[in-house]
């Protein structure tokens, strides 16, 4: 990878995982195990599409790179190359059974990268991960992280700008303020989603995305695994709708529920 | 066995007191075990006593400068100084707010064991069994605890929050805690209050007034507006038909390629629910749709709605409101 | 839950564009009792219609899609939700460039203002196309788009309205029940997710779903759910300016099969030039499983990947303008069959019907097509070509459907041969003297599955023998799927004679008491004639147009043969099957598996025949228009019995050979062993559809007659008509007094020459048909329906050393000598009319024939 043209430039490792795009049902596979995806598209999660924005904005605001990581089977190069296509510049493909992996396994798999990329001379100065992932929702994996690499987490963020060796990260504290941390680098920060608008792709990104070549790296030892018995879905909702009338004539009837909930002016 | 709680404490009107979520946890842990607590910063007589009134057998506080604004990591090691100095802690838990999985993730790091968040049940020990909440929810995972420590954090709503049968009259100690300079590298260097948002945009508007197809044309959103403007905090938010005809801005769409609402109040005016739209406001706190067909998936999955067509009831609402607010 | 009535006079399955296209005209034109029902919510229930690009090229090479979809603008137009845009379709290659001239021939044809255009012109109207990368472009300015889920609630309204619609949206059809009758299985009930329906009448039109459905009755609706990939990008700054939903043409870049459409301020381009993505009605999600809607499946973004590319060569400042984002992008999913035609009719279930495979287009048009079906037992606008009793068996196979659909995707903006054949699923039907054929270097065409030999490699050495004669064409275009030596075979045959494997067929046998009532209600030839005389006959609908044509054998009192087309055979035998005698008296065989038919004709097919029957084969023994049973001997001196007709669709003296499958091979061989020592060679079917009965102007069904012709127009009446009833008499007789008044016919079939094939170039150029036909000096003329001449078959006549053309003229042009033209990829060429009546130009006297 070249070195950015100025010297301020961060370099930015953001992590995704390719999971399934769920409509309002799901149905899982024979084995219980996991979403039966077969007519599914796949996406990541919000929090991710997040991080991914922020990470290149980041790029951008310092003139840096930003190279986006997932750990999963080669379909999840899909996932890989719509980062690309917003403003990556590069992409490793962790490839293996991301169902196998449980978060620890996860996190050692990044920690991996991250130190045999830095031993090649790029060390990443902020590590984005999604605050949990859509489908495992573990929680845990950029704080596991963190501690391999032994460096400062902030968990939660929706906003970042990096200025000399510091990054300041703003989160939404329990009582709905904003929490601000200053934070040296290099950093790991989990994102939430809610502060930036993820882009979405531009044809002249795609075209772009597609001539980039992507890393691909086997992952070193055996995972321990999630741990996962099987899954179970909860029973469907049924309607629980209140009618309040037909035609005109329930107006004063949602009125009504208007001043009960407090929104009228 | 003993549960170790990391409870959450929140400020209302009539003054501390420990908040739902951790209620609820703590409802949970009682199932298990004798219960601990652990306060961050400091426990008022209120709170203890609500701790008693859920049965829980030790209240420990930690406090000093450490501690006068969060770092996650200083918690994390102020949890693992209670387990290890308490008798027997053999699992930890905490609600799986996003403070509670941060501390939790923490501490399972630092006690090298796996962690379960948002767990809605437990069963069993040695090993533990949970159950807990993945795919936003919509499906639940089951999976052991067989570290010699558990630790998990409990989903909202898992369970309801109920005192104790007989309440209990813990001891409240002070925990000693060494907070390593390290700990405190990633630490809330300040605050700012909520940004009250006059401008009624669509992610922070408290009603979100949405329309779809039928509105019919571009100058079918008259009333619509009109309705935003009777209602306090209001926004008008859009399907994508809407936008891709033209109709309105992009920057009204709400749904999977616009924006993702939570208003206290969702009014879904001609909008057939389609799962694209669903994404981006199921979680409005309540939602009343208005639409000619009644078995159509807005109405089936809203809390309220008025069978009829929109260009006829939303004048009425609108009437309704400006004959109430002259009255 | 919503429940449905318990009665219905119909039940329409399905609220998409064909669906309430459907209730509205059978609520027009008198139903009552409709009962519409979808699985999904209201107005947009799920379905393709919902996620369609609604615009409208009106040019299309079938004459049936381009009338169902200008009858359906005129109603979109009706309905106010038709936007005219304008649309060009862009050549980036000179090759392309020829077939926008070959669709200006289309659109002429079928009167559809149209023009070529330079690539300053496109940008004229697009100015941020990027001319550098066409060169030139077809112009339609009546392209548009229309609002199809806003037309399918008016319609549905406006059937509401009549008081005779009752709509039931989010009711699942679960199944279809049916009862045995004297005719077979009858439709009787739908069961729904909200109650049963006890319906006299069902309609599936359920679009990519239609499949499932049609198992529940045990009927096969045979297409596939196939992508269309579509993305949206925007906002483009350049659409944004400007008020409304579409200001640009619609741009289709032909050659990268992609297209490019305004919506508001973002540019949807969508793609066919993709592999085709093909999945199973049953794997289709439910609308809860759905991310969008169940046919808006996840994008696969790979492959789309070059269409942005060159999407973007075109238009490189729109699509990759500041903040242009691609917002939207899916996997929609149409339906798509074996032939390219929708499915549209009565099934084998009395009175269940489908209109499946119909894109929004021709949604309207086919809606008030199978209405007019459904009420009258035959539409305005002849749709046989999309008739569901059109498939044979292995026609019905989903995997011949995902076999072909695979091929003919890439197809869709694709430069298609009008001989063009497929490759996939080949070879599902093998006459019995198919190892023969080959061997005889057969090149094979595809006939509803029968591989029949077009013309014979074999016969290569006849060119040396004929010269100049076999009428060689120097145009690539004009020779492709095509062989001089197709001319060779035709003119042996009339020097000699020709042998051709005819098994394509269809045939069934009539019998029964009622069997003579029952050919002679269907057939519009006086069928009541003496046992062994064989009868050829035009066949009618109600309104007095063109069911089929076809030969019928008396073979007993009681026993008639059916000999028709393979490609209308199953057609034929529904529609003879529905003449019945609700009795029982009569009934229907289907013996085409069972019996070959060969062809022996030519002036030496007498003395070949002789040679291996001891039967009177003279003229005087075997008269014209006579069948009996002959024994042939074949090899090895074993007697086969065969049915021989005596008959000629190519005009020469000869016979049609009934043979059981079994002795087919063993025929086939005896006639060319005993035909060799007198010249006879094996002859391929370009000489007996084209060639042979261009010369004698004999006319074929699906080319000079079909639904929307008559007798009179086609110049096929006898001096008498018979007493009997029959079908479609009444409107007959009305069309023969309206012939003796001097209205006249509105349009005449006339055979015209071509006096010079020159083109600008020099290259000599020779029509394929489908070309429009204008006065010398480039006019178009118009006959009494209001259509334009255009060439409904053109073939070499090489025995007058001739390109001939059959079209319908308009009465007043319709004269022996007058000099007209005839355009071919934008060259006017001069034709002159040689016949205004179905006067043969080769052998007028049929002299040979009667030989």
């Amino acid at each position: 990878m070249a070195n950015p043209s100025t010297g301020s430039g961060r370099r930015v490792l953001v992590c995704i995982k390719r999971v399934p795009d769920l409509g309002g049902e799901i149905s899982l596979t024979a084995d219980g195990m996991s979403v039966d995806d077969s007519n599914l598209g796949h996406t990541v999660s919000p929090h991710e599409e997040a991080a991914v924005e922020l990470a290149i904005q980041t790029a951008k605001d310092t003139g840096g790179e930003a190279t986006v990581l997932t750990l999963g089977s080669s379909d999840a190069v899909e996932q890989l190359r719509n980062a690309l296509a917003l403003g990556c510049t590069g992409a490793v493909l962790v490839e293996a059974d991301a169902s196998a992996y449980g978060p620890a396994d996860v996190a050692a798999a990044i920690a991996d990268v991250v130190r045999e990329h830095e031993r090649a001379g790029t060390t990443y100065d902020l590590v984005l991960l999604g605050n949990d992932a859509s489908d495992t929702g573990d929680f845990q994996v950029g704080i596991r992280l963190s501690y391999l690499l032994d460096r400062p987490v902030v968990a939660g963020v929706s906003t970042l700008g990096v200025s000399g060796d510091r990054v300041t990260a703003r989160g939404q504290s329990p009582d709905g303020g904003t929490e601000i941390y200053e934070v040296p680098l290099p950093a790991v920060l989990t994102v939430m989603e809610g502060g930036v608008e993820p882009r979405y792709p531009s044809i002249p990104g795609r075209m772009k995305a597609k001539k980039i070549k992507i890393e691909e790296i086997a992952p070193s030892g055996e995972p321990a695994g999630s741990g996962r018995v099987r899954l179970t879905l909860p029973p469907a909702q049924p309607s629980q709708v209140t009618v309040l009338g037909e035609g005109p004539e329930a107006a004063g009837a949602v009125v009504d529920l208007l001043e009960k909930l407090g929104v009228t002016r | 066995m003993t549960v170790l709680v990391l409870v959450e404490t929140e400020t209302e009107a009539e003054g501390a007191a420990v908040a739902e979520v951790s209620r609820e946890t703590l409802t949970l842990a009682r199932a298990l075990g004798d219960v601990h607590a652990l306060v961050v910063g400091e426990a008022p007589p209120a709170v203890v006593e609500q701790l008693a009134s859920y049965g829980v057998q030790r209240v420990l506080v930690a406090g000093g400068e450490a501690y006068s604004s969060y770092a996650a990591a200083a918690w994390a090691t102020a949890v693992v100084a209670a387990v290890r100095g308490g008798d027997q802690v053999t699992a930890v838990a905490a609600a799986g707010t996003p403070r509670g999985n941060e501390v939790l993730a923490h501490v399972a790091c630092r006690l090298g064991v796996a962690m379960a968040a948002n767990v809605v049940s437990v069963e069993g020990d040695a090993p533990m069994t949970v159950s807990r909440q993945v795919l936003g929810g919509s499906a639940l995972e089951v999976m052991p605890l067989a570290d010699s420590v558990a630790v998990l954090s409990v989903a909202g709503h898992a369970c309801d929050p109920r005192p104790a049968e007989s309440a209990s009259s813990p001891e409240v100690e002070a925990l000693q805690v060494e907070v390593p300079e390290a700990d405190l590298r990633a630490r809330v260097v300040r605050t700012e209050p909520g940004e009250p948002d006059e401008s009624g945009s669509l992610k922070s508007a408290r009603v979100v007034v949405g329309a779809g197809r039928g509105a019919g044309s571009a100058d079918g959103f008259k009333d619509l507006v009109e309705l935003t403007e009777l209602l306090d905090n209001a926004a008008l938010g859009v399907s994508r038909v809407v936008t891709s005809l033209g109709w309105r801005p992009h920057h009204e769409q709400v749904g999977q390629t616009g924006s993702r609402v939570t208003p206290d109040l969702y009014l879904a005016c001609g909008i057939s629910g389609a799962i694209q739209h669903w994404a981006g406001m199921s979680s409005s706190k309540t939602i009343l749709a208005i639409n000619t067909d009644p078995d159509a998936p807005m109405v089936t999955k809203a809390h309220y709605a008025v069978i009829g067509d929109l260009h006829e009831i939303v004048p009425a609402i609108n009437e309704e409101l400006r004959r109430r607010r002259a009255g | 839950m919503a429940s449905v009535p318990t009665s219905a006079r119909v039940v329409v399955i399905g609220a998409g564009i064909v669906g309430n296209s459907l209730v509205y005209h059978l609520a027009r034109l008198g139903w009552r009792d409709i009962v519409q029902i979808d699985k999904g919510p209201l107005p947009n229930p799920g379905g393709s219609t919902g996620h369609a690009s609604n615009f409208i090229f009106p040019v299309d090479h079938s004459r049936e899609i381009t009338d169902l979809t200008l009858d359906s603008v005129r109603q979109y137009q009706e309905m106010g939700v038709f936007t005219q845009s304008g649309g060009f379709e862009v050549a980036r290659t000179e090759e392309r460039m020829e077939e926008l001239r070959r669709r200006m021939s289309s659109a002429k044809a079928w009167g559809i203002e149209s023009e070529l255009v330079t690539p300053e012109q496109v940008v004229e109207k697009v100015p941020f196309l990027d001319a550098d990368r066409i060169v030139g472009a077809f112009w339609t300015p009546t392209v548009g788009v229309v609002d199809s889920l806003r037309a399918g609630t008016i319609m549905r309204e406006r059937a509401l309205e009549l008081g005779v619609l009752t709509v039931v949206p989010t009711v699942e059809v679960t199944g279809l029940d049916t009862e045995d009758g004297p005719t077979g299985p009858t439709v009787k009930r739908v069961r729904t997710t909200g109650g049963d329906i006890e319906a006299e009448t069902v309609v599936i039109a359920c679009g990519v779903w239609s499949p499932k459905i049609g198992d529940m009755a045990g009927i096969s609706i045979p297409l596939t759910p196939a992508v269309h990939q579509m993305i949206s990008v925007g906002p483009c700054p350049q659409l944004a300016e400007r008020e409304g939903e579409i200001s640009f043409p619609i741009v289709r870049d032909m050659d990268t099969f992609c297209y490019e459409r305004q919506h508001g301020a973002d540019m949807e381009v969508g793609s066919y030039a993709h592999r085709a993505i093909l999945h199973e009605p049953e794997e289709i999600p439910s609308i809860e499983q759905a991310k969008l809607s169940p046919t808006e499946m996840p994008f696969t973004s790979e492959d789309f990947d070059p269409q942005l590319e060159q999407a973007f060569e075109l238009m490189p400042e729109l699509l990759g303008a500041e903040g242009a984002e691609i917002r939207y992008a899916i996997n929609g999913l149409l339906s798509l069959t074996c032939d390219g035609s929708p499915i549209l009719g009565e099934s084998e279930v009395k009175n269940l019907w489908t209109a499946s495979a119909v894109w929004v287009k021709e949604g309207p048009g086919v809606g008030r097509a199978v209405a007019e079906w459904m009420t009258h037992g035959e539409s305005e606008i002849d749709v046989s070509a999309s008739d569901i009793a059109r498939f044979y068996p292995h026609q019905m196979r989903r995997e011949h459907t995902r076999l072909r659909t695979t091929e003919s995707f890439i197809k869709t903006y694709g430069i298609v041969h009008p001989s063009e054949q497929y490759e996939s699923d080949r070879d599902q039907r093998l006459a019995p003297m198919h190892d023969s054929e080959v061997k005889l270097g057969a090149r094979f065409f595809e006939a509803v599955g029968w591989e029949r030999p077009q013309w014979y490699e074999s016969n290569a050495d006849l060119l040396d023998v004929y010269g100049e004669a076999v009428m060689p064409r120097e145009h690539e275009w004009d020779s492709r799927w095509w062989s001089p030596i197709v001319n060779a075979e035709h003119l042996r045959m009339r020097e000699s004679a020709g042998v051709i494997d005819l098994t394509a067929f269809a045939i069934f046998d009539v019998t029964g008491p009622g069997a003579l009532d029952a050919v002679q209600r269907t057939c519009v030839a006086q069928c009541d004639v003496a046992v062994g005389r064989v009868i050829y006959t035009p066949v009618l609908d109600h309104k007095g147009g063109f069911r089929s044509d076809l030969t019928v054998m008396r073979l007993g009192e009681e026993h008639f043969r059916v000999v028709t087309g393979g490609a209308h055979g199953m057609a034929d035998k529904k529609w003879f099957a529905d003449q019945l005698p609700g009795d029982g008296s009569a009934r229907l065989s289907d013996v085409t598996d069972e019996i070959s038919t060969i062809g022996l004709w030519g002036p030496r097919a007498r003395d070949i025949l002789g040679s291996l029957t001891s039967e009177d084969v003279s003229h005087e023994g075997f008269g014209f228009l006579t069948c009996r049973e002959i024994a042939l001997r074949t090899g090895g001196g074993r007697e086969v019995s065969v049915l021989a007709s005596r008959i000629s669709y190519v005009g020469e003296l000869g016979w049609e050979l009934y043979v059981p499958m079994g002795q087919a091979a063993a025929v086939w061989d005896a006639l060319l062993e005993a035909g060799a020592p007198h010249g006879a060679r094996p002859v391929g079917i370009g000489v007996y559809a084209t060639t042979g009965r261009i010369e004698k102007g004999y006319r074929a069904f699906g080319y000079e007659l079909d639904g929307e012709r008559t007798i009179m127009e086609a110049g096929m009446a006898r001096p008498k008509v018979k007493k009997a009833d029959f079908v479609g008499k009444e409107a007959y007789l009305q069309q023969r007094d309206g012939a003796q008044s001097s209205s006249g016919p509105k349009t005449v079939l006339c055979t015209l020459s071509v006096d010079d094939h020159t083109s600008a170039s020099g290259v000599k150029r020779y029509m394929l048909g489908g070309e429009p036909i204008l006065t010398r000096d480039g006019a178009t003329l118009t006959d009494g329906h209001g259509h334009h001449p255009y060439v409904t078959t053109a073939g070499s006549a090489p025995s007058l050393g001739k390109h001939l053309l059959m079209a319908y003229l308009p009465p007043e042009e319709a004269r022996v000598g007058n000099e007209l033209a005839v355009s071919y990829m934008e060259e006017l060429y001069p034709v002159t009319v040689a016949a205004a009546d179905a006067t043969p130009l080769f052998d007028p006297s049929n002299d040979r024939i009667k030989g």
